[in-house]
């Protein structure tokens, strides 16, 4: 599969590489002092090879670039964690187009899926701590007897005290009032229900296009990915995102050697560094190799599904075909690849 | 080829001499210059953590002050236009001086936006060939293709017609005009994608209106000129330059309409959303009126536009705008107006609510504001250097064969 990417890559790829070659050669000597001293350092950022450097887009990388590439991130993450690290770079999958499904009715607002995410995608733990899925607590919300008149205009004045508005309701949960910083003794509470957002994995993705250098595409299994190591940090595509699913590496990212995943995939789940946008990418490094991701397979209550879109039998298709499904902002044409359903 | 060198070095060493005043004003920049490098030394080691910028607000002073000053560079036009459109006698003769404003303020932005990205060491990334230019999806390929061309074009007219002027050779009509003309428009579209920059993204509803272009360009020109103005009478009180009343008429008409023109396009943005007052509506509430108990910016808003409303007042009386003793306190004070409204009181509003409703309040950092000052301070040394140098090649001081050799 994706021939013609390889294709495109040789081209762009190997045309830029030698130009940077040359460019970079003579400057490099120069500086080959103080890049020796700045690898002594414990800064990972720092650790960073001039090669690391001088890279191109993942995208159009050609195979031995990407080879390179890897075996460098691998060598470099496993001196820094302390542990054999592998970095994937299994491509998407013929015929495979990445959907999701979320019960809204089932969700309980336990958060469990948060924790299982942050752990299983390296996100930075402290400082700033990062999560890619948030929990919206929903309130319920109500309509009161005893605000009933309680309407505007108060008084006879202007408008002849003809009510223009009135205030019976308190916020209903039809629109997205709520707050993702609860913090209750138990869940499921009583007078919320609970609403997780994360990235929506559009098929017109607004931070794709805003990407002055393309560092954030999607692939062809429909997933909206990142290379970090092509990402000027800009943040448009925070501003694009009408689903806030983006996070930005304030500072180093502070990931401790032993709570870190080995497991990695080069668009997803690798030690980030600072400077650059991160986001959900269904697990990539799961889901590329048949696996369900992290927080479908922790769900206690089984509220998150996840399947292929092009497969009729699949459990996201089913739910498509059965349930009473929505998609978040349907009016932006955004298209996401993220449903919420009820039973 | 000998005129070519000698050409800089005259006119840098021209620009670098002056009285006690201009050595003081150059000092005084020169300490946020210090400040500036602290800041920065802390912002290249440690990252953006160290600006009070949120994953709610992701924006900040950086590209507010960025935004504001590509209004400033497009301002140039208001001396351009009517020196070479209109053929304004007294305004032809220093028409270099805005190409030199220009040029400050093309390199003020770069400053911000090398501040405001992450990773400023991966620059290389967005240079064609080298790197990938995502042209013409991405609005910001755009914008740095029209600020780029905009610097270019802004170098080439300042530095060619000094460079004649300097030798004592005539200009060439055919080779400077059309260069003037495509300046002129190409003014105007700098400020415009930057307004498209902001105003294309539906998830951000507080920008998403097509106002934007518009209200960027007269509140551009009405800051502009009014920086220009400042900067004129500043010129005509210390060298021997005779800037004609004439050239603070026409400035200050140009100011007060667009300013009007700015103030009723706010007022029909405000009236457009608060009349419905859908959940759209919720950004420009937070910064008029505040929201969910959140009011830092409401001050902010009203300092501005008591500003913006007051100076428009004022230059509306005819005693009053040629009145070169009270005209630089009023362009001070909407120039200051305009940066608030445009600048943090346009940006922050876009990021609270946030697209999933979040309310929130950003706090530039003390290093932040260091290394914002800086740039300030690093543009206006340029500024003051540029046009102390162009004012000597317009009196004729700084001339091939003068300097004693």
């Amino acid at each position: 599969m994706s021939k013609p990417k390889d294709k495109d890559g040789k081209n762009t790829g190997t045309t830029r590489r030698d130009f940077l070659r040359k460019a970079g050669y003579a400057g490099a000597a120069a500086l080959a002092g103080s890049a020796t001293l700045m690898a002594n350092t414990d800064n990972p950022d720092s650790q960073a090879t001039w090669a690391e450097w001088f890279q191109g887009n993942y995208r159009l990388m050609t195979d031995q670039e990407k080879k390179e590439a890897i075996e460098r991130l691998e060598k470099r993450y496993s001196a820094q964690y302390g542990k054999k690290v592998t970095v994937d770079d299994a491509p998407a999958i013929d015929g495979v187009l990445f959907g999701y499904a979320l019960n809204i009715q089932k969700c309980i607002g336990c958060r469990r899926c948060v924790k299982a995410c942050v752990k299983e995608n390296n996100q930075s733990r402290t400082n700033t701590e990062i999560e890619w899925i948030r929990v919206i607590r929903m309130e319920k919300g109500q309509f009161s007897l005893e605000d009933m008149d309680k309407g505007y205009p108060a008084e006879a004045g202007f408008d002849h005290g003809v009510q223009v508005g009135g205030n019976a309701y308190k916020p209903a949960g039809v629109v997205l009032e709520g707050q993702h910083y609860y913090q209750p003794k138990k869940v499921p509470e009583k007078d919320a229900f609970y609403f997780p957002i994360a990235c929506m994995q559009c098929e017109k993705p607004p931070c794709v296009k805003v990407c002055p250098v393309r560092t954030t595409y999607r692939d062809p299994d429909g997933i909206v990915v990142i290379d970090y190591n092509w990402c000027i940090g800009c943040r448009m595509c925070i501003g694009a995102c009408p689903y806030w699913a983006r996070r930005f590496n304030w500072g180093e990212p502070n990931l401790p050697k032993e709570e870190m995943n080995p497991k990695t995939h080069y668009l997803g789940n690798r030690p980030r560094m600072k400077g650059v946008a991160e986001k959900c990418t269904f697990c990539i490094q799961r889901s590329r190799r048949g696996r369900y991701t992290a927080c479908v397979e922790v769900c206690p209550v089984g509220a998150r599904k996840f399947g292929n879109l092009l497969d009729p039998e699949s459990e996201v298709r089913r739910i498509l075909a059965r349930k009473r499904v929505f998609r978040l902002k349907a009016d932006l044409n955004t298209y996401p690849k993220f449903f919420y359903f009820i039973d | 080829m000998q005129t070519k060198t000698r050409f800089p070095i005259d006119f840098f060493s021209y620009a670098l001499k002056g009285g006690a005043k201009y050595y003081a004003w150059l000092g005084f920049l020169s300490i946020f210059v210090v400040l500036w490098a602290y800041g920065n030394y802390f912002q290249l080691t440690e990252g953006m953590i160290i600006t009070g910028l949120t994953d709610q607000t992701s924006w900040g002073l950086y590209l507010s002050n960025f935004v504001f000053l590509v209004g400033v560079a497009a301002a140039a036009v208001t001396v351009v236009f009517p020196a070479y459109i209109y053929k304004h006698e007294d305004l032809h003769k220093i028409a270099v001086l805005g190409e030199m404003l220009a040029i400050a303020a093309v390199v003020m932005c770069l400053l911000f936006v090398m501040a405001h990205m992450g990773r400023p060491d991966r620059l290389w990334h967005i240079i064609p060939v080298i790197g990938i230019y995502n042209w013409p999806h991405s609005m910001l390929t755009w914008d740095v293709l029209v600020l780029t061309g905009y610097l270019i074009l802004n170098l080439v007219c300042g530095v060619y017609y000094l460079y004649k002027k300097y030798s004592g050779r005539p200009i060439n009509k055919a080779f400077y005009l059309p260069l003037i003309y495509v300046a002129c428009v190409w003014a105007l579209s700098i400020h415009t994608v930057t307004a498209f920059l902001v105003n294309t993204m539906p998830s951000r509803p507080m920008w998403h209106h097509a106002v934007m272009p518009i209200k960027f360009i007269t509140t551009a020109f009405a800051a502009g000129p009014a920086l220009i103005i400042i900067a004129f009478l500043i010129i005509r009180d210390n060298t021997k330059l005779a800037i004609p009343d004439s050239v603070f008429d026409i400035l200050s008409q140009i100011v007060v309409w667009c300013l009007g023109i700015a103030l009723f396009l706010i007022f029909s943005e405000i009236v457009t959303e608060f009349y419905a007052s859908t959940e759209h509506a919720d950004g420009l509430k937070y910064l008029v009126l505040g929201k969910h108990g959140l009011h830092k910016l409401v001050p902010w808003f009203w300092t501005g536009i008591t500003m913006m409303v007051a100076s428009f007042i004022l230059l509306l009386i005819p005693k009053v705008r040629r009145n070169l003793k009270v005209l630089p306190y009023i362009c001070a004070m909407l120039f200051l107006g305009i940066w608030i409204d445009k600048g943090m009181g346009l940006l922050l509003p876009g990021f609270s609510p946030s697209p999933i409703g979040e309310l929130s309040e950003y706090y530039p950092t003390t290093l932040e504001i260091f290394i914002t000052a800086g740039n300030w301070a690093l543009g206006f040394i340029v500024l003051t250097l540029l046009m102390k140098g162009a004012v000597g090649v317009i009196l004729g001081e700084v001339k091939y064969g003068r300097s004693g050799q």
